[in-house]
């Protein structure tokens, strides 16, 4: 129990960025490969918010009186996280539309079938 | 072999981790830097809202560069896509149009709920400096307004033109707001404007016209990128 509740939020992102990882390196098809990618986003979106949690302390926002500078929590993994998360999605977009026209130029999405990446 | 391969280096990779984060511990008090911006945040920028102060006033260059970052992927995805269309379009005279009209609770509901997310969107935006959320999130719920018109009715698109426009002069006004900050302060983004009552609407300077301008150019900007990816089906 005790493990599970000190290390849930690094297991779980690193599982999460050891599956991304395990898809980009194993699967051969691209939209597998892109969807690993943005496993590994998220993996690192959540490994940052939890470096910067602090236990039983709450969102950095003084808009109520009783939140005071000693009960809130990091600010900074935060504002790092808010603007990768939309970045992550436009670079998601970015690679689908790669993905589409790799599809069109080779007519499969198989990158062992791709003989353009060999010398 | 493959797989063989690829287990060996996710197990080096795990071990590296594993020895990293056990020196970290969860959920202990590590702030370092951000004590400042948590004791000083409120009385220099005016926003109770320490993350957006963050974001926008003391790491502001930072967050030009991500709007920057944003608007060269949706570009390229502009350019990668481009050709492509114009090819697609010629074809396409030839045969008939193949895509389906949604379904009659789609179409309705979309029609009670798109004003509804503009507005809740728009209200993230807004009260960026108060509330949690912001011009990213904000401008992410608009672009999924969008997606969901675009799902209920698949042949028609948005103006291109007007909502290039917008996603271009709000990019200015973020870039024009910081030059002005130049001119009256000697500081790229310097929060010039009154700071006025925290906790109020209009409050911190510079900041809620820059969300509203970040709002703004994400959500069209995510709406571009879906009308570029669904374009090549139509």
């Amino acid at each position: 129990m005790n493990l599970i509740y000190n290390w849930m939020y690094y297991i779980a992102s690193g599982g999460l960025i050891l599956i991304g990882l395990y898809i980009v390196l194993v699967k051969t098809n691209l939209i597998k490969i892109v969807i690993g990618l943005h496993f590994i986003n998220t993996g690192v979106n959540i490994l940052l918010i939890c470096i910067g949690y602090i236990r039983g302390r709450t969102a950095p926002i003084f808009s109520k009186p009783g939140i005071n500078p000693t009960n809130v929590v990091d600010p900074v993994p935060q504002a790092l996280v808010l603007t990768a998360i939309v970045i992550g999605v436009a670079v998601l977009a970015l690679a689908l539309s790669i993905v589409i026209k790799v599809y069109q130029h080779n007519h499969t999405l198989n990158v062992t079938k791709i003989k353009g990446l060999k010398w | 072999m493959r797989r063989i391969i690829g287990l060996i280096v996710l197990a080096v990779i795990a071990v590296g981790f594993i020895l990293t984060f056990s020196q970290i511990p969860f959920g202990k008090d590590k702030i370092d830097v951000a004590n400042y911006y948590i004791k000083k945040g409120i009385e220099e920028t005016g926003a109770v809202n320490i993350v957006t102060s963050v974001v926008l006033n003391y790491r502001g260059f930072d967050t030009l560069g991500e709007i920057t970052v944003l608007f060269i992927a949706a570009l390229g995805l502009g350019a990668v896509l481009f050709v492509e269309r114009k090819v697609q379009k010629r074809a396409s005279d030839n045969q008939e149009d193949k895509t389906k009209n949604a379904s009659l609770i789609l179409r309705t509901g979309s029609h009670l709920l798109f004003p509804l997310i503009l507005l809740f969107g728009a209200y993230i935006f807004v009260h960026g400096h108060l509330t949690p959320g912001g011009g990213f999130q904000g401008g992410a719920v608009i672009a999924s307004g969008f997606l969901l018109m675009y799902l209920a009715f698949p042949k028609q698109s948005i103006n291109k033109k007007s909502s290039s426009v917008v996603e271009s002069l709000s990019g200015l006004v973020f870039v024009g707001i910081g030059l002005l900050g130049l001119v009256f302060s000697g500081y790229f983004l310097t929060n010039f404007l009154p700071k006025g009552i925290p906790n109020t609407l209009f409050s911190a300077g510079i900041i809620p016209i820059i969300y509203i301008a970040v709002g703004l150019k994400v959500g069209f900007e995510l709406t571009g990128i879906i009308d570029d990816l669904l374009g090549r089906s139509r």
